[in-house]
């Protein structure tokens, strides 16, 4: 049975270590703050200048000057601090951000992303995800194994315009999850799914993987 | 006070600035922070042709949406445009120009401007389309291109409290880009929710020194708008970040 997204937010929050700075993207990714496990300490970065994200807030105490990197109305915590978007990039290009989470319409077998334009039919633009992909020590891909139209999702190359290249170290999908030590060497299957057979995933992967 | 920076409203801030084909600096993030007075006294001046430097577009009929509906917009530079029909509207009719800037390149780019830097080298967007038409170099193995710093002719900002000094404290994420904004702009003017004396701020803690503010507005009453409210109900697991 494939896992669920909250499968896959909890599976990308075993990933998450003691003392990370981590940057959730929008969808599933936002969901990985709810499956840390207790005694680990991760403070979440937002892009338009937040560290130390809090939970939603309770109905009524929505404050409209304080949102994530998706618009919604959070809250903050007593260690939150507030700073510029230039800082804020700062802090993900310059490499001080641990762990990025997150979505992806395509990834390629050498750790290509694409995650931010279809062309001809969706114009929305990149926001920040070509400079986390640059920047963040390590980048996290959870995304359903094939699209809606059933299409394989991790392939040879990506079609779709790249948001990076050579930047993904691990694809958490509905089926499996792939990893690499590094980024010089090919992905490796790591997880699969409880009832899901290898032919399956081999059958539904194009991007080459090891084991 | 021939010297005051403080304007009655936002229209007289604006006059004598305008002209059609100038480039503004928009600091706001969504519909947070965003120079609302500014933009709609823009809106009114009927200026056009106008090349606007905001990571959003704002939405339908709200911050610079008002701009795009009226056509006063002809190039957008934005890392994000989604929640805007109308501006997808206009660029895919061919009527907008649209640059897009990875929005840590744009919040770099705003910076550097304003800090006398003509360009840097980023490994954002390598090997992507931001990529094409851009000298590139690479170091170390590592491939970077260059981006160009962004001067405007004017920047609109959104600041919590100003001095009338122009010494500006923004709150919360309302934060944004609007610091970098400010540094940007041959002129800028602030709109803030309260403009205090000399003294009733504390010199630590002002985000942006006055010397990058030259135009001040108290823009108040405001009221913010939420573009995509989320709460947690009081009963159930406190700790639940997203439902």
């Amino acid at each position: 049975m494939p896992w669920s997204r909250e499968d896959l937010a909890a599976r990308a929050a075993r990933e998450l270590k003691d003392g990370f700075y981590v940057n959730l993207g929008i969808g599933i990714p936002t969901l990985v703050a709810n499956y840390i496990a207790p005694g680990v300490k991760v403070v979440l970065q937002s892009e338009n200048g937040m560290l130390g994200i809090g939970p939603f807030p309770y109905e009524g105490e929505e404050d409209p000057d304080l949102i994530n990197a998706g618009k919604q109305t959070i809250s903050e915590l007593k260690t939150t601090s507030y700073f510029s978007s230039a800082d804020s990039f700062a802090m993900i290009r310059g490499g001080h951000i641990d762990m990025a989470i997150l979505g992806a319409m395509e990834v390629s077998e050498s750790g290509d992303l694409a995650n931010w334009m279809v062309p001809g039919k969706m114009v929305k633009g990149m926001g920040g995800a070509m400079d986390l992909v640059a920047g963040v020590k390590r980048v996290v891909v959870v995304m359903e194994h094939t699209s809606k139209d059933g299409e394989p999702k991790f392939k040879a190359r990506c079609d779709l315009p790249l948001t990076g290249t050579n930047v993904v170290d691990m694809v958490i999908t509905d089926l499996a999850v792939f990893s690499r030590a590094t980024r010089s060497e090919p992905f490796k299957l790591m997880e699969v799914a409880p009832g899901i057979e290898l032919d399956q995933i081999r059958a539904k992967t194009p991007a080459h993987y090891l084991g | 006070m021939s010297s005051s920076k403080i304007y009655p409203d936002a229209a007289t801030a604006l006059s004598g600035l305008l002209k059609d084909g100038l480039t503004l600096c928009c600091g706001g993030f969504g519909l947070c922070g965003v120079p609302e007075r500014l933009i709609t006294a823009v809106h009114d001046s009927g200026v056009r042709g106008l090349t606007v430097v905001s990571n959003n577009a704002g939405v339908d009929g709200a911050g610079l949406g008002l701009l795009l509906k009226s056509r006063q917009i002809k190039k957008m530079i934005s890392s994000y445009v989604g929640e805007n029909k109308e501006f997808e509207r206009q660029y895919l009719a061919g009527e907008l120009e649209l640059e897009f800037s990875p929005q840590g390149t744009m919040a770099e780019r705003v910076r550097a401007g304003g800090a006398g830097i003509l360009a840097f080298y980023t490994k954002t967007g390598a090997g992507t389309l931001v990529a094409e038409g851009k000298e590139s170099r690479v170091v170390n193995g590592e491939t970077y291109i260059l981006e160009m710093g962004i001067v405007a002719d004017i920047s609109l900002v959104k600041a919590w409290k100003a001095d009338t000094e122009g010494n500006l404290i923004y709150r919360k994420t309302a934060r944004n880009f609007n610091p970098n904004m400010a540094t940007a702009g041959r002129i800028t003017i602030a709109e803030v929710e309260e403009i205090v004396q000399p003294g009733e701020l504390d010199p630590d803690a002002i985000h942006t020194p006055g010397i990058y503010v030259q135009r001040l507005i108290n823009g108040s009453p405001y009221k913010k708008l939420i573009e995509k409210r989320t709460t947690r109900p009081r009963t159930e697991n406190a700790n639940a970040l997203v439902s």
